[in-house]
C-alpha cells in the first residue's frame, strides 16, 4: 500500500491510498462529527456533517470527509468558520425533524445550533439511511427502503419482507440516532399491513361510521 | 438494404439516393415535431397526402413530416421545395390550395405567409423572416429537410459522411484532438470542455468504456434536445458513434425520458436502420470498428439528468446522485470510465470531424464556440428554438429573434438554465450570452432554457415556483438539498402571502449558502441559484412584499384586491355576470361592488370591463377604499327615447 501524506488541522498525517479524510483524521485521534457514517457500511455521504475545508491545487471547497479520498500533500481543515457555520445550519435543519435525539442536542450545544431555529415537523427521521443499509449491505435483506424523493422521501419497511425476517432481527432499531421507537412504528405498519386480517380491522377501526 | 461496407459505398448509395429524386421535383415538408403535432400537424400532413392523390399528382410531388425547425408559436410549418417557401399555421383546410396553387401553378399562398408585424411586409422563405434570419443555424437547420424516419433523407444530406472520414482517414487521437481543438463545451448544463472530457475517460484504466447520450432534458420549458432527438436522430448516433471511436468504447446509451415517447419512438427505429445499414454493431463500415447503442428510458427523474444519478439509473438502481470526487469519465457506470454529453453536445461531434475545428471555432466568443439552441418561451411573440452564435446579446434573441413582449408589456426579466439557473435583469440585457457570462450574471447556460418574463411577473413568485418544483424533484437523499429546499420554499411561500418577516432575506441568503458549499450533488449546489439572482436583482420586490405586503407585479393572489371605481362604473353588468364566484354586487343602474370577502381575485372582472369603462383596478400594498354610500350608488339615466 502506497503511503499517502497530507496535513490535517496542521498536522502531517500519514495515510494510505484509497482511504478517506474521515478515516486518516480517526486514525490520528482527530474527531470529526458523523452521523450517517457507520463502520460497517459504506460511507453515505448524507448528512454532510462531516463536511470539511479542503486545499487541493490551489482551490479551497468543503467536502465530505466520509468520502472525498485523500491525496498527496492534500490540505484539511476540520474546523473554520464556514465548517462550523455549515454544520449549526445542517444540525438546526436536522431538530426540526427530532428534536429530542440527543446525539443531536449534544452536536447542537458544542456548534451553538437552536433547535427551535425552524418550525417542527416532527417526523424522527433524519434520513441518515443507517436502517435501510444495514438490512441490505449487513443482514443482505434490504425489508426497508426509501420510498418517495425530495422532501416526502421516508423509510418504508416492505411489508411482505418484513413479515418474513424482522420478528428476529430488529438489528436496526439500535442504529437509530434519533430514536428506536420511529423504526418500530414503522415496521409495526409495515406488519399490519402485510397481514391481510390486520389490515381489514385497522381499516374498519379508522373508517368513519 | 445491404450493409454498406466502406466509405465508397457509402458515396454511391448517397449518389444513388440523391438521383433518385429529380431535381425540381416539388417536396412538401411538414414539421412533425411534438410541438407541431399538438397543433395538429398530423392532419395537415394526412390532408397533404390525401390531397395529392385527389389531384392526380402521385410521383409528381413528394411530401413528408419532419423534424422541427423551431418556429413552433407558428405551427404546423410546411415548406415546400425547391422554392422554399414558408407557410405558417397551416390547417388541412389550407391543403387544396396550397396544392393547386404552389405546386400547380407555381403560385405563392400569400395568406400563409409570414407577416412583420411593424412592417406589414410578407415572408415568401424561410430564410426571409427575421425569427429564422437572425439565428445561425448550423445544427438545427436539418431537421426540416429530414423525415427522421427516414434514414435516406439523412445520408442524402451527407450523413454519416463525418463518421467514414473519422473511422478511415483520422486516428482516434486526431479525433480526440479535433474536438478538443474546437473548444466545444457541455451543453447540458456546466459547460465542461468535451474533449477534455473525452481523454480523461480515454486515459483511464480499463477495457470497457461507455459513452452515453443524456437526453433527460428536464429544466421546465426546455425542448431543443427534444426537438434533435425527435427530428434528427441519426445525427446524435453518428456523433455518439464518433466519440465512441475517440474513447476507444463499443457501448453506448442513450438514456431518455419517457416522457418523450416520439423521441424514444424515433430514436430506436433510426438504430435499427443504421445497424441495418452498418453504421452500428461489428465491423462499423468495413473499418474493423464495433459499436452498440442501448436505449434507456427515463422513469421521470429531473435528477436523473445530472450525471451520477443517470448512471445509477442505467445500472437499473434508484437514480440517486452519488459523490463524484473521481469523475464520471473514470468511474461511471459500473465503475467504468464513461463519457455523458447531453444530446446537442453530440449533434455538434459530426459536424466538428466533417467542417473542422477551425470552421467550428469562427462562432462564438473567446471561451464559448460555436453555437447554441435555446428554447425561448414565455412572454415572448416568437415562442421556439433558436440556434445563435455564442456571444450574441440577450437582446438580440429576445428582440430581433424572439419578437420582444407580447400586448405592449415591458420586459422584466429572463430566466435561464432553468432551475439551477437565475434571473437576469432589464439593465443586463446587453450581456453576451457565454458560459462564463452567464454565470457571473448569477445564472447559467444550462442546457438553454429561457424564459421570458414581463412586467406581469413577480419575482418572489418565480423563486418560488423554482423551488416547489425543485421540492418534488431533490432525490432527498443529502440534508443541504432536502432540508435546505424544504425551508427556503416555506419561507418563499410565506413571503408571497404576506406573511414575510424582517430577517427571511437574510434566512434564504443563509440557508442558500449551506445548500451551495455542502450539498452532495449539483442539483443541491445550485438549487439557490433562482433565489439568490431574484434576491441580487430584485431585492425590492422581495421587500415590498415583506414591508408592505405589497406585490408590485400585482400578481401575488393574497397581496392583491380587484375593487371597482364607482366614478368609472356604468353598472354595465358584464362583470356582474361574468363573475363565477358571485362577488360582484350591482344591477340595472346600480354600481357596481364587490363583496371582498367572497372574490377569489380570478380576474375575471378585470379581464370583461369594456375598455371604455376601465372601472376594474388590481390593488395591492393599500387598502380597498370603503364603499360608497348605497343611495350614490344609483346611476340615473336619461331614456335613449327622449
Amino acid at each position: 500500500m502506497s503511503e499517502i501524506l497530507l496535513q490535517i488541522d496542521g498536522k502531517e498525517v500519514k495515510a494510505t491510498k484509497g482511504m478517506t479524510i474521515l478515516e486518516a483524521a480517526q486514525d490520528v485521534g482527530i474527531s470529526i462529527p458523523t452521523l450517517c457514517q457507520h463502520d460497517k457500511l459504506e460511507p453515505y455521504g448524507a448528512c454532510r456533517i462531516c463536511t470539511v475545508e479542503v486545499e487541493s491545487r490551489g482551490w479551497t471547497k468543503l467536502v465530505a470527509s466520509c468520502l472525498y479520498p485523500v491525496e498527496k500533500d492534500l490540505v484539511v481543515r476540520t474546523r473554520s468558520e464556514k465548517i462550523d457555520k455549515t454544520r449549526k445550519m445542517i444540525l438546526q435543519l436536522l431538530l426540526a425533524h427530532a428534536p429530542d435525539s440527543t446525539v443531536l442536542q449534544d452536536l447542537a450545544k458544542e456548534y451553538g445550533a437552536d433547535k427551535d431555529r425552524f418550525e417542527k415537523e416532527a417526523s424522527f427521521c433524519i434520513h441518515c439511511g443507517l436502517c435501510v443499509r444495514y438490512c441490505a449491505e449487513v443482514r443482505k435483506k434490504n425489508a426497508i427502503g426509501f420510498v418517495d424523493r425530495g422532501t416526502r422521501r421516508e423509510i418504508s419497511f416492505i411489508p411482505e419482507l418484513a413479515a418474513r425476517e424482522c420478528w428476529n432481527c430488529k438489528e436496526c432499531f439500535p442504529l437509530c440516532p434519533t430514536s428506536a421507537l420511529q423504526a418500530a412504528f414503522v415496521l409495526v405498519e409495515a406488519l399490519i399491513s402485510a397481514q391481510p386480517c390486520f389490515a381489514e380491522k385497522a381499516n374498519q377501526a379508522s373508517s368513519p361510521g | 438494404m445491404p450493409r454498406i461496407n466502406s466509405p465508397e459505398e457509402l458515396e454511391k448509395v448517397r449518389q444513388e439516393i440523391l438521383s433518385r429524386t429529380e431535381p425540381g421535383k416539388p417536396c412538401i415538408s411538414i414539421c412533425a415535431g411534438a410541438g407541431c403535432l399538438a397543433s395538429g400537424a398530423s392532419e395537415v400532413i394526412a390532408a397533404f397526402k390525401a390531397e395529392i392523390d385527389k389531384q392526380g399528382l402521385n410521383g409528381d410531388v413528394d411530401s413528408k413530416g419532419t423534424g422541427c425547425p423551431g418556429f413552433c408559436e407558428r405551427g404546423p410549418i410546411v415548406v415546400i421545395y425547391p422554392e422554399e417557401i414558408c407557410y405558417l399555421q397551416v390547417t388541412p383546410e389550407d391543403v387544396p390550395e396550397i396544392v393547386s396553387k404552389t405546386i400547380k401553378e407555381k403560385k405563392v399562398v400569400e395568406r400563409l405567409l409570414y407577416v412583420d408585424p411593424t412592417t406589414g411586409e410578407r415572408a415568401t422563405h424561410e430564410s426571409d423572416i427575421p425569427f429564422y434570419r437572425n439565428q445561425e443555424r448550423n445544427i438545427i437547420s436539418s431537421n426540416i429537410k429530414v423525415d427522421p424516419k427516414i434514414i435516406d433523407d439523412y445520408l442524402a444530406l451527407g450523413g454519416y459522411s463525418a463518421l467514414a472520414k473519422a473511422l478511415f482517414r483520422m486516428s482516434s487521437e486526431q479525433v480526440l484532438e479535433e474536438v478538443k481543438k474546437s473548444n466545444l463545451r457541455g451543453r447540458g448544463g456546466g459547460g465542461f470542455p468535451t474533449g477534455r472530457k473525452w481523454e480523461e475517460s480515454r486515459n483511464a484504466p480499463g477495457e470497457i468504456k461507455y459513452v452515453i447520450v443524456n437526453a433527460d432534458e428536464g429544466d421546465p420549458g426546455a425542448f431543443m434536445d427534444r426537438a434533435l432527438l425527435e427530428g434528427n436522430p441519426h445525427s446524435i448516433l453518428e456523433g455518439l458513434t464518433i466519440g465512441a471511436y475517440a474513447v476507444g468504447s463499443q457501448e453506448g446509451f442513450i438514456y431518455v425520458r419517457q416522457e418523450y415517447p416520439l423521441a424514444v419512438e424515433n430514436v430506436n427505429i433510426a438504430i435499427r436502420q443504421a445497424e441495418d445499414y452498418g453504421f452500428l454493431g461489428k465491423n462499423i463500415l468495413g473499418s474493423g470498428f464495433d459499436f452498440n447503442i442501448i436505449v434507456h428510458k427515463g422513469a421521470g427523474a429531473f435528477v436523473c439528468g445530472e450525471s451520477s444519478a443517470l448512471m445509477t439509473a442505467i445500472e437499473g438502481r434508484a437514480g440517486e446522485p452519488r459523490p463524484k470526487y473521481i469523475h464520471t469519465a473514470v468511474k461511471g457506470v459500473w465503475d467504468r470510465p464513461s463519457v455523458l454529453n447531453n444530446v446537442e453536445t453530440w449533434a455538434n461531434v459530426p459536424v466538428i470531424v466533417n467542417r473542422g475545428a477551425e470552421w467550428f471555432t469562427q462562432f462564438g466568443t473567446e471561451r464559448s464556440k460555436g453555437t447554441k439552441i435555446f428554447s425561448l418561451v414565455g412572454k415572448i411573440n416568437n415562442t421556439g428554438l433558436v440556434e445563435v452564435p455564442m456571444g450574441i446579446t440577450l437582446r438580440d434573441i429576445i428582440y430581433n429573434i424572439g419578437g420582444g413582449i407580447p400586448g405592449g408589456k415591458k420586459f422584466k426579466a429572463v430566466q435561464t438554465g432553468g432551475p439551477s439557473g437565475g434571473c437576469i435583469p432589464e439593465e443586463l440585457l446587453d450581456l453576451q450570452v457565454g458560459f462564463d457570462e452567464l454565470t457571473k450574471a448569477g445564472s447559467m447556460m444550462g442546457s438553454g432554457g429561457m424564459i421570458v418574463m414581463d412586467e406581469d411577473t413577480c419575482m418572489v413568485d418565480v423563486a418560488r415556483y423554482f423551488l416547489d418544483f425543485l421540492t418534488d424533484e431533490s432525490c432527498g437523499k443529502c440534508v443541504p438539498c432536502r432540508e435546505g429546499i424544504r425551508q427556503m420554499l416555506k419561507v418563499l411561500t410565506n413571503i408571497t402571502r404576506g406573511k414575510g418577516k424582517e430577517g427571511d432575506i437574510e434566512l434564504l441568503e443563509e440557508l442558500s449558502e449551506v445548500a451551495a458549499d455542502a450539498s452532495l450533488c449539483a442539483l443541491g449546489r445550485s438549487a439557490p441559484n433562482p433565489v439568490l439572482s431574484t434576491i441580487r436583482y430584485f431585492k425590492d420586490e422581495y421587500e415590498a412584499h415583506i414591508r408592505e405586503k405589497r406585490c408590485p407585479a400585482l400578481s401575488c393572489k393574497e397581496l392583491i384586491s380587484f375593487y371597482i371605481d364607482p366614478d368609472r362604473c356604468m353598472a354595465c353588468m358584464v362583470c356582474f355576470r361574468k363573475c363565477p364566484s358571485e362577488a360582484i354586487s350591482g344591477g340595472k343602474n346600480l354600481i357596481h361592488v364587490i363583496e371582498q370577502d367572497k372574490c377569489t381575485k380570478c380576474g375575471t372582472c378585470l379581464e370583461v370591463c369594456p375598455a371604455r369603462f376601465s372601472a376594474v383596478r388590481k390593488i395591492s400594498g393599500e387598502p380597498v377604499p370603503s364603499r360608497i354610500p348605497e343611495e350614490a350608488r344609483i346611476i340615473a339615466r336619461e331614456s335613449k327615447q327622449k
